[in-house]
């Protein structure tokens, strides 16, 4: 089963140049921290580590019957190099792969390198980063996040695509029954994902623990034998503070605005058509079904993402989509804080 | 690169179309597809015309038919999703063969057909006529980052080494008797990839200490600059400039 990449036609012109700035942006946003990363050795190292999703995607792992899957390498990359060289590494190996081999079309390659590179990638890392945060700092902990950042990467991975599919098809499928066949079938391939990537970072960890970026922090105390004892060597110099741990802030907030101005600007422009599914359901009149049960929330002030009280559609439904933005951000911070409070206090406990 | 370095699509020969410089063909190739795809689906006779355009390019290179045709299997999976389309869009139904199939599916299935295999018979041609080494430095010439630009030229310089790496260890294993046949073995093929991700990332630590003790300071040097003048511009472009009249028809007709 290959990967399939998107050819030229699929979606239309002006998505696909959106696509394509959001591509680069991203591209051009990980260039930035690699470097930090990895200084000046960025070029040969993540280029040998393209070479390596390059080659892995090609190992085929046998499922039964004659079929077989193999890695797509998002969250893999994620995990053991890091976001950034991750986005990079991927972004390279499709442009390679539409260039040299005309796998994937060219006006389609910001579609392909935002779909399955930064979506997976950015997916694959947040959701390790978080379940690093709950889970034990072991490394049966890191596997787990592992499993699952990739199970959840390639489903997250077809819905983003459904999601540019129902803004810029060239086909009106319904996108209820693309959303559904997509991840169908993506579920299960992530499964499968998950299983080969926590087996193969369980490898690398079980061999040299250090090149696993996720499972920085996890090396035992260094321990000398003297006299036949062990005994604890002296502390190492502390490393300097890594780059993207010095301004959580800093990108907490660059993403909080980008959220925001996203949510406001888009939804701006975007709230005054109906999108695919609403227009599926109009045409089908799955709507008048849907307005006898009528929502449990219709009465709350977003329903159907505008806000009362304001009369402009447009206006009502970006203010809409900043208020979402701004409850989803809060919840989330919430559970991050439970859950590091919770940790906080299970450290001291074990020090006791 | 020497010999040994070009890829699987490369086609050796001196046409025209082989000496003209990269970075020209890369815009040739993008403009071309920018204008299959702008152009309306109902225009059928348009795309009888791009079909000719890129054939009269294969003839030029001298890239045979068969050669580029067997190429267009990559798009194999979408053809399947194009099949599909007749069964699924709702709308107007019509019959053909006997089998209710609804008409926008239909265009949709055509639409995106026509479109994808221009696109990659169009991409193929560049790939056949460029070798790699040309290709990443046209891109150089586009304005991609020289970042970026070593990345992947180190991507595809190590590519053939990583890959066979892997293809050593898979002899290894069934030398040993393994052959894996189900989810029971991925332990088996994990731990190989685990191995490959290691070998790979110390080989690149290796290659990266290599050249700095040679000099390197994080940027290549330029050697082979190939500017293209204006004749080869005009000869690159024709492409497009031709495509373009017919995209402007069906747009208005």
């Amino acid at each position: 089963m290959r990967d399939v990449h998107v050819p030229d036609g699929f979606i239309n012109a002006p998505v696909s140049a959106a696509a394509g700035v959001v591509a680069a942006a991203a591209v051009a946003v990980s260039l930035r921290g690699a470097r930090k990363e990895l200084d000046e050795r960025i070029a040969p190292l993540a280029g040998l580590v393209a070479a390596f999703v390059f080659a892995v995607q090609m190992l085929n792992f046998p499922v039964a019957a004659g079929t077989s899957g193999h890695l797509l390498g998002g969250a893999l990359a994620a995990i053991l190099v890091g976001p950034w060289t991750g986005v990079l590494c991927i972004a390279v190996v499709l442009l390679m792969q539409g260039v040299l081999f005309a796998d994937g079309g060219l006006t389609a390659l910001g579609v392909n390198i935002t779909v399955m590179g930064v979506v997976t990638v950015v997916t694959a890392h947040l959701l390790f980063r978080g379940l690093q945060a709950v889970l034990p700092r072991t490394r049966g902990g890191v596997t787990a996040a592992a499993f699952v950042a990739a199970l959840v990467s390639v489903p997250a991975s077809a819905a983003a695509f459904t999601l540019v599919y129902a803004v810029g098809g060239t086909t009106d499928v319904p996108i209820g029954k693309v959303l559904t066949a997509m991840l169908g079938v993506h579920v299960l391939i992530g499964i499968g994902e998950a299983v080969i990537t926590a087996l193969t970072v369980g490898a690398v960890l079980a061999v040299r623990p250090d090149l696993v970026h996720g499972a920085r922090g996890l090396a035992a105390p260094l321990k000398l034998r003297v006299d036949g004892e062990l005994v604890d060597a002296a502390p190492a110099p502390a490393p300097a503070p890594s780059p993207d741990g010095g301004s959580p802030k800093k990108v907490w907030i660059g993403g909080v605005v980008a959220a925001l101005v996203l949510a406001g600007v888009v939804s701006f422009y975007a709230s005054a058509s109906p999108d695919g599914l609403e227009k599926v359901a109009a045409d089908q009149g799955i709507d008048a079904k849907a307005d006898a049960y009528e929502h449990a929330t219709a009465d709350s002030p977003l329903a159907d993402y505008g806000v009362r009280g304001i009369d402009s559609a447009r206006l009502s439904g970006g203010l809409a989509g900043v208020i979402g933005v701004g409850l989803t951000l809060a919840a989330g911070t919430g559970v991050f804080w439970a859950a590091r409070r919770r940790r906080a206090q299970g450290d001291t406990g074990a020090r006791v | 690169m020497g010999a040994g370095h070009a890829h699987k699509l490369y086609r050796r020969g001196d046409s025209p179309v082989h000496g003209l410089p990269p970075h020209t063909k890369l815009v040739a190739v993008l403009g071309f597809v920018l204008v299959v795809v702008t152009t309306p689906r109902e225009a059928v006779w348009a795309f009888a015309g791009y079909a000719a355009l890129l054939a009269a390019v294969a003839a030029l290179a001298r890239v045979p038919v068969g050669f580029l045709l067997r190429r267009l299997a990559i798009e194999v999976p979408f053809v399947a999703f194009a099949l599909l389309m007749p069964f699924v869009v709702p709308g107007e139904q019509t019959t053909v063969l006997g089998v209710a199939v609804s008409v926008p599916g239909l265009w949709g299935a055509w639409n995106i057909l026509a479109k994808g295999t221009l696109g990659v018979a169009a991409s193929v041609l560049l790939a056949a006529t460029t070798e790699l080494r040309g290709l990443i430095l046209g891109l150089q010439r586009l304005g991609l980052p020289s970042l970026l630009v070593q990345i992947a030229s180190f991507m595809i310089r190590y590519g053939d080494v990583v890959t066979d790496e892997m293809r050593r260890m898979s002899i290894a294993r069934r030398s040993r008797g393994f052959e894996a046949r189900g989810v029971r073995h991925w332990g088996v093929l994990a731990k190989s990839a685990g191995a490959l991700f290691i070998r790979s990332y110390e080989r690149g630590e290796r290659v990266h200490l290599a050249m700095v003790s040679r000099g390197y300071t994080g940027t290549m040097p330029l050697l082979d600059e190939r500017p293209a003048d204006r004749a080869q511009w005009a000869a690159a472009l024709a492409l497009p400039l031709a495509a373009l009249p017919i995209c402007l028809l069906a747009l208005l007709g």
